[in-house]
């Protein structure tokens, strides 16, 4: 069958850089930090104590009632309402909102509300809302526990919440995939409406995992950095000699999707197309990265198969590049392999730098950023790159941005499991 | 009775988000207050609390007003 052409027409951001994708933007081009020392729960007896925390107009990481780009939960949603769901649903609430006003779409009738679905998958779900369950059970007994203790964690309850909202009706799924699963949604997304399921998708990712339960068990898997306690800003520093491990961020990315006549049709802005996506496996071990970077490899492989491009074509590439010791060399090794010659035309940067890794939501926002790199023509930064652990001809922006005439990008999300999603997006015409 | 009226009232507006004064013995928690299945076994659970009291399943399935919430209670507690 001959597969329909899919194109972005809304983004939506919450970020732990702020709220509202123009403001995360330009924060994020300025080399502004989102890090800092987690105020909100007892770190003390944490040896990760810092992470990515969404600022809000209660105070919370630096925001406040006056300070632009805050998160105001009750302007999503009456207080009520907000305790019946979990962080990581309000988050992808307030993205959605963001992304669907920014499309400017909006359904006729119900024959189009019956063509337009939702995606938003999560990696990990209802952290805190299970934890503070799972006391009540312990101390209180099941009879104690609220009825809205299931849909309010229940992954899939992200689409949920946003069909009902905006009454949408087609395709409601979900994706869980760790930290690929953001990139898996958007790409899975764009399929639907490529083979005819849908005509319009609202698709991405949702995270609130910065709690501690959270932090004690990525801890325990030695997955998330600890020496930069005193200095957030420093922590997530891809490819540089002394990153040690990823920093925790929260938040959602949201982008609506639409088959590429219908968007042309009502004159929408066009922001990008997907042209590629690829999906494989590692088949190697439940945390670690395969050693080889044979997984990511195929995975950007693919997805430039299935775009019809080769690696001559492509532009800029956001890394996954979490600051692992690890996983940030494996990544550079397999993209350097891909691009060959090409490498030294080519800026990959890592945003997890300012934004640290927003898990579930990271391939999300990091599409949504590659968006805005063709957009505008200027590749973020790699924030703290100072001395990188080794030699590579592929230019990963460090500390500044890169302006840059970009035609196609790629964005790289892999997740524990060895799952490896990869998206090209295409600049629009 | 006025006391555990009151109380179950203060509860409800707080529960489901209501104007007071439609609050009255009459009101049906589902029909009149929008309450759905899963804030009908919230508001047990909170009049539970309150009056620390328990209402069995089968009991609760039968407070549909807040006039029967309000009876069920008097009882307990009298």
């Amino acid at each position: 069958m001959s597969k329909r052409r899919v194109v972005v027409t809304g983004l939506g951001i919450v970020s732990p850089l702020g709220c509202g994708v123009e403001h995360v933007w330009a924060q994020l081009l300025a080399g502004k930090s989102g890090l800092a020392r987690v105020t909100h729960f007892e770190t003390e007896d944490l040896p990760c104590q810092i992470a990515g925390v969404i600022p809000r107009v209660d105070g919370r990481n630096g925001g406040g009632p006056d300070v632009p780009g805050s998160f105001d939960p009750d302007a999503v949603m009456p207080a009520r309402d907000a305790k019946r769901i979990d962080d990581f649903i309000l988050y992808g609430i307030a993205a959605a909102d963001e992304a669907i006003a920014h499309s400017g779409w909006q359904p006729a009738d119900d024959a189009a509300r019956e063509r337009a679905g939702v995606l938003i998958g999560s990696g990990i779900g209802g952290l805190q809302t299970m934890y503070d369950a799972s006391i009540t059970l312990h101390e209180r007994g099941p009879r104690k526990l609220s009825p809205f203790v299931i849909p309010a964690m229940l992954i899939n309850l992200a689409s949920g919440q946003v069909s009902i909202r905006h009454g949408l009706k087609g395709p409601n799924h979900s994706v869980v995939t760790a930290c690929s699963t953001g990139a898996h949604a958007i790409g899975d997304a764009a399929r639907l409406i490529a083979y005819g399921d849908a005509d319009v998708m609202v698709a991405g990712g949702a995270e609130s995992a910065i709690t501690r339960l959270g932090f004690g068990g990525f801890c325990a898997a030695r997955a998330m950095s600890t020496g930069f306690n005193d200095r957030p800003e420093a922590a997530s520093r891809p490819y540089d000699t002394d990153r040690d491990g990823f920093v925790m961020g929260e938040g959602a990315g949201v982008v609506v999707l639409e088959e590429y006549e219908a968007a042309k049709a009502r004159g929408a802005t066009i922001y990008a197309e997907v042209v590629g996506y690829g999906l494989s496996g590692d088949a190697y071990h439940i945390t670690a990265p395969a050693e080889d970077g044979d997984g990511g490899f195929r995975s950007m492989s693919a997805a430039l198969k299935s775009a019809g491009l080769s690696p001559s074509d492509i532009d800029y590439v956001n890394a996954h590049g979490t600051s692992t010791p690890k996983g940030d060399e494996i990544e550079l090794k397999a993209v350097e392999r891909l691009l060959g010659d090409h490498a030294g035309k080519v800026v990959m940067s890592s945003t997890k730098s300012a934004t640290g890794h927003l898990l579930g939501a990271a391939g999300a926002i990091e599409a949504i950023f590659s968006i805005l790199a063709i957009r505008d023509g200027i590749c973020p930064p790699t924030l703290n790159l100072d001395n990188p652990s080794v030699e590579s001809p592929i230019n990963l922006a460090p500390h500044k941005a890169v302006k840059k005439d970009i035609k196609v990008a790629l964005s790289n999300s892999f997740g524990f499991g060895g799952t490896n999603a990869s998206v090209v997006l295409k600049a629009a015409g | 009775m006025s006391d555990v009226f009151d109380r179950v009232k203060k509860i409800v507006i707080e529960h489901l988000d209501v104007e007071e004064d439609k609050v009255t013995e009459k009101a049906s928690f589902i029909d009149d207050l929008g309450a759905d299945s899963l804030d009908n076994v919230e508001l047990v659970m909170a009049f539970e609390e309150e009056f620390d009291i328990e209402i069995p399943d089968d009991a609760a399935e039968h407070i549909q007003t807040v006039g029967d919430a309000v009876k069920f209670i008097s009882e307990k507690v009298g």
